[in-house]
C-alpha cells in the first residue's frame, strides 16, 4: 500500500465504472466526427447494408453529409491579389469606403464564377488594403483587368477661391510643388461617389444627340446630390472618373430625386462601356495592385499528395515510437492520436479552417506535440509505480502530478500561437490557427481518452501484466531502498 | 543521476561560444531574405520537354529588360527565377517569351511582392518576437508566483527568456550559414517556424521548472542546486522523448512534404533540437548560478 503523503494535494479519482461508460460514448462521438471528416466511412457500409438488408423492408440508410475541406490557394491553385487603396482624398471614414470597395469587388469577382472568392479589407497602420483570393482562376490577367478596370467615380465641389490662389502660387515654386503635385487646385472631393449609384444607363442628349451617361443615385446619394446642387447653384461641380475630370457642368437648378447626367465627349461605345462597368459597381476609392501570387493547379494537387504522404509517415513514426517505448500505454496513446487526428480534421471542416501548406505542416508537427502530454504522464506513472503505488493509484497519480506541467507548457504554447495569429498574415495565420486547434484538441485526446483506456483495466486480472503497464517488476526492494533515504527521493 | 548542474561551466562554454560564433556569422553573411521581406518577383517554370541551360533562359529574358535575374534549378524539370517587382503586363510578357522559346514551358507559381509589404513583414516579425518574449516572461513570473525561495518567480521568467534568445540566435546563425552556402532563403514561414521554436523551447523549460517547483516543496532541507539537478534528471527522459516524437514528425515533413515546406521543417528541426538542449543544459543552470551569486553578494 502506498504511504500517505501529507504535502500532496488529494487527486480526484475517476471510478473505473464511470470510465467504462464514458469510453463507448467517446468512441461514438469520435466515429461521428470521423464520418464528418471522411463521409465514405459511413457511406460505404451504408450502401452495403442498404443493398443487402434494408432493401427487404424498403428502407434506406441516408448518406452522411458531405462537406469539403476548404483548401487554400497553394493547395488548389489560384490567385492571391493584394490591392492598396488610396484613401488620401477620402471624406469621412476610410473604413466605410473600403467596405464599399469590398462589396463592389465581391460583386465583380462573382461575375467570373469563382467558387468561394475571398475579398477582405486589411488595415496596416494607416494603409488600407484589399486582399482578393480567387481559387482555381486560370486566367489571372483577365481577372486583374476586370477588377482593376472598375472605374472610380466621384463628384467634386469647387475649392474656396483663396485656397485655389494659394495652391496655384505654391505650384509655381519648385520646392513645394512636388508635395502637392497631386492636389487639384480647383476642386475638392465630396462625400458623393460611385458608392451611392443605383443604376447607370446610356442616354442621348436631346439637342445634340451626343451619347451621355445617366446616373441614378440611391436615397442617400440623392440626398447628398440635392445638398450639393443646392450649395453650388450656378456654380460648377466636377465629375471625376479614375482621378481625372470628365465633365464640369454648371449647376442650373437644385436636383431632387438623385438623377444626374454626365456628358463628356463619349463615343457610343465608350458611354456603353462606362455604364456597364458602373452598373457592376463603381469604386468609392481608387485601388492599385501591390502584390500578387499565382499557383498553378498542378502544383497545388502535387502539394496535397505530398503533405498527405508526409502526414501518414509522420503519424506512423510517432505511433510506433510511443508503442515501442511505452508498451500498452503507448498503444493507447497511439489510439488517442488517431482520435486526435480525427477530431482535428473534424474541426477543420466544421469551422471551416482554410488549409494551406504551412497549416498542414503545423498539423503534422502538432501530432508530435500532441503525444507530449502522454510522454509526461507515462514518465510520471513509471515514477509513481516505482514508489510502490498500485495500478489504478499509480495511474491517477501519474495523471494528476503531470497535469500542472501539461497545463503550464500548453498555456505558454497557446500564448505564442495567439501572438502568431494576431501579427501574422496569410501563411503565418493559417499555421497559427492549426496550432491553436491542435493544442486544445490534444489536451482532450491525450489526457481524457488515454486515461479512460487505461482505467478499463483497473480491478481486472490485467493488472498483473506488470511489464506491459510499465510497472517495475521489483517494487518491493526499491521501496525498502527508498525509505532509507527519504529526502532525496521525496518520500 | 547525471551531474548536470555541477558541470554547468561546460554548458555555458558551449552555449556561449555558439552564440558568439552565430552573431559573427549573422554579422558577416546576414540572412538570405526571400522576396517576402525584400519585395520582388518569384517565378517557377516547369519545362516538360527538358530543362534548358540557365544561361539560355537568362539570355532570353535579357530582351525584356527587367534587370538582374537569379535562376535556380528546382526539382527535375523546373527553374525558379527571382527578379525585381514586375506588374502583370510584364509578367504575361515573360511567360509568352519563355513559352515561345522553350515549348512545353508551364508556369507553376508566380509571386510578386511590393517592397512596402516586405518591410512591414520585418517590423511585424520583430513585434511578434518581442511580444512572445514579454508574454512568456510575464506568464512564467505569474505561474510561479507562489515560489519565492530561494529564487523569486521572475527569475524563472528571465532564465527562460535568456534561453529563448540563445535558441533564436543559434537558429538564425544556422540559417545565415545555410543561406550563404546553400542559398536557402528566409521567408514569411521562417518567422512562424522561429516562433514555434520559441513556443516549444518555453514549454520544455516550463516542464523542468515545474518539477523544480514541486520538488522545492518536497525536499525542504536540500540545497537548491541539488533540487534543481534532481528535477532536471527526473524530467530529462520526457524532454528527450518528446523532442524525438516531434523530430520524427518533422523528418516526415522534411523528406516527404515537398520542396516548399522542406526548409520550414528544417528550421524547426534545428530550432527544436537546440531548444531541447537549452531547456536541459541552460535554463536550470542559469537559475542556480544566479542564486549562488546572490548568496555570495
Amino acid at each position: 500500500m502506498p504511504i500517505p503523503l501529507p504535502h500532496r494535494k488529494p487527486i480526484k479519482r475517476v471510478s473505473p465504472i464511470s470510465s467504462r461508460l464514458t469510453l463507448p460514448l467517446t468512441a461514438v462521438l469520435v466515429f461521428l466526427a470521423a464520418c464528418y471528416a471522411h463521409p465514405k466511412l459511413w457511406d460505404r457500409p451504408a450502401d452495403f447494408l442498404n443493398a443487402r438488408v434494408f432493401k427487404k423492408i424498403s428502407w434506406e440508410l441516408p448518406h452522411f453529409k458531405k462537406t469539403p475541406f476548404r483548401l487554400g490557394l497553394d493547395l488548389q491553385g489560384g490567385t492571391h491579389l493584394v490591392y492598396e487603396a488610396d484613401v488620401s482624398s477620402i471624406v469621412g471614414s476610410a473604413g466605410d469606403a473600403l467596405e464599399g470597395v469590398r462589396d463592389v469587388i465581391e460583386r465583380r469577382v462573382n461575375l467570373f464564377g469563382v467558387a468561394e472568392p475571398v475579398v477582405e479589407v486589411n488595415r496596416v497602420g494607416d494603409r488600407w488594403r484589399l486582399i482578393v483570393e480567387l481559387a482555381g482562376v486560370q486566367d489571372v490577367e483577365e481577372a486583374i483587368k476586370q477588377i482593376g478596370e472598375t472605374p472610380f467615380l466621384e463628384f467634386r465641389k469647387p475649392r474656396p477661391e483663396e485656397e485655389t490662389t494659394t495652391l496655384l502660387e505654391e505650384l509655381k515654386s519648385p520646392t513645394s510643388a512636388a508635395s502637392i503635385a497631386r492636389t487639384d487646385p480647383y476642386f475638392v472631393p465630396t462625400e458623393l461617389n460611385g458608392r451611392f449609384l443605383e443604376r447607370t444607363e446610356v442616354t442621348f442628349d436631346p439637342n445634340t444627340s451626343a451619347p451621355t451617361v445617366s446616373l441614378q443615385f440611391d436615397d442617400e446619394g440623392a440626398r447628398l446630390f440635392e445638398n450639393l446642387t443646392k450649395e453650388f447653384l450656378q456654380k460648377p461641380i466636377a465629375v471625376y472618373l479614375d482621378g481625372a475630370a470628365i465633365s464640369v457642368p454648371t449647376v442650373q437648378s437644385v436636383i431632387t430625386g438623385g438623377q444626374a447626367i454626365i456628358s463628356g465627349n463619349f463615343t457610343v461605345r465608350e458611354a456603353r462601356q462606362l455604364a456597364d462597368r458602373m452598373n457592376a459597381g463603381a469604386l468609392p476609392v481608387p485601388i492599385k495592385i501591390v502584390s500578387q501570387e499565382t499557383v498553378g493547379a498542378a502544383l497545388g494537387s502535387e502539394s496535397v499528395a505530398k503533405s498527405l504522404k508526409a502526414g501518414m509517415v509522420g503519424f506512423l513514426l510517432v505511433a510506433l515510437f510511443m508503442i515501442v517505448w511505452y508498451r500498452l500505454p503507448g498503444l493507447f496513446a497511439a489510439l488517442a492520436l488517431v482520435c486526435y487526428v480525427v477530431l482535428v480534421l473534424f474541426v477543420f471542416k466544421l469551422v471551416p479552417v482554410t488549409l494551406t501548406l504551412s497549416g498542414i505542416a503545423g498539423f503534422i508537427l502538432s501530432m508530435g506535440i500532441a503525444v507530449d502530454a502522454n510522454v509526461l504522464i507515462f514518465e510520471r506513472m513509471k515514477e509513481e509505480f516505482k514508489k510502490g503505488f498500485g495500478f489504478s493509484q499509480g495511474i491517477t497519480e501519474g495523471f494528476g502530478r503531470a497535469w500542472p506541467s501539461i497545463r503550464d507548457s500548453n498555456v505558454s504554447s497557446l500564448i505564442t500561437a495567439f501572438i502568431l495569429f494576431w501579427v501574422g498574415s496569410g501563411v503565418v495565420k493559417g499555421f497559427a490557427l492549426t496550432l491553436i486547434i491542435g493544442i486544445i484538441v490534444s489536451l482532450f485526446s491525450a489526457i481524457f481518452i488515454t486515461r479512460s483506456l487505461l482505467l478499463i483495466f483497473a480491478g481486472t486480472r490485467a493488472e498483473g501484466w506488470r511489464w506491459l503497464f510499465l510497472q517495475s517488476p521489483n517494487v518491493q526492494t526499491q521501496m525498502s531502498n527508498q525509505t532509507q533515504s527519504p529526502n532525496v527521493r521525496g518520500i | 543521476m547525471l551531474p548536470i548542474i555541477q558541470k554547468s561551466k561546460i554548458w555555458y562554454a558551449i552555449s556561449g561560444t555558439s552564440v558568439v560564433v552565430c552573431i559573427i556569422v549573422l554579422f558577416l553573411w546576414r540572412l538570405n531574405f526571400s522576396i517576402d521581406f525584400t519585395g520582388g518577383s518569384f517565378l517557377a517554370i516547369e519545362f516538360s520537354q527538358g530543362r534548358p541551360e540557365a544561361q539560355n533562359v537568362l539570355e532570353t529574358l535579357k530582351s525584356l529588360d527587367f534587370g538582374e535575374a537569379i535562376l535556380q534549378n528546382a526539382g527535375e524539370k523546373g527553374i525558379n527565377m527571382r527578379f525585381r517587382e514586375i506588374d502583370d503586363v510584364k509578367h504575361k510578357e515573360v511567360i509568352r517569351v519563355l513559352k515561345e522559346k522553350f515549348p512545353g514551358a508551364e508556369e507553376r507559381r508566380f509571386e510578386t511582392i511590393g517592397s512596402v509589404i516586405g518591410k512591414e513583414l520585418k517590423t511585424r516579425s520583430l513585434w511578434a518576437l518581442g511580444a512572445v518574449l514579454l508574454f512568456v516572461l510575464l506568464f512564467i513570473a505569474w505561474s510561479f508566483r507562489k515560489v519565492s525561495r530561494p529564487v523569486p518567480s521572475w527569475q524563472y521568467g528571465i532564465s527562460a527568456v535568456i534561453t529563448l534568445f540563445h535558441d533564436v540566435i543559434i537558429t538564425l546563425g544556422a540559417f545565415s550559414a545555410l543561406g550563404h552556402y546553400l542559398h536557402i532563403e528566409v521567408g514569411a514561414s521562417f518567422i512562424a517556424a522561429i516562433l514555434t521554436v520559441l513556443a516549444y523551447s518555453v514549454s520544455d523549460t516550463i516542464v523542468v521548472f515545474d518539477r523544480i517547483r514541486e520538488n522545492l516543496f518536497k525536499m525542504r532541507n536540500v540545497q537548491f542546486s541539488d533540487v534543481v539537478n534532481a528535477s532536471v534528471n527526473q524530467t530529462m527522459h520526457r524532454s528527450i522523448n518528446t523532442s524525438l516524437t516531434i523530430l520524427l514528425s518533422l523528418a516526415a515533413i522534411f523528406f516527404f512534404g515537398g520542396e516548399s515546406i522542406k526548409y520550414f521543417a528544417l528550421t524547426l528541426i534545428i530550432g527544436i533540437s537546440i531548444g531541447t538542449y537549452s531547456s536541459i543544459f541552460l535554463a536550470s543552470p542559469i537559475l542556480v548560478t544566479w542564486q549562488e551569486r546572490r548568496k555570495k553578494s
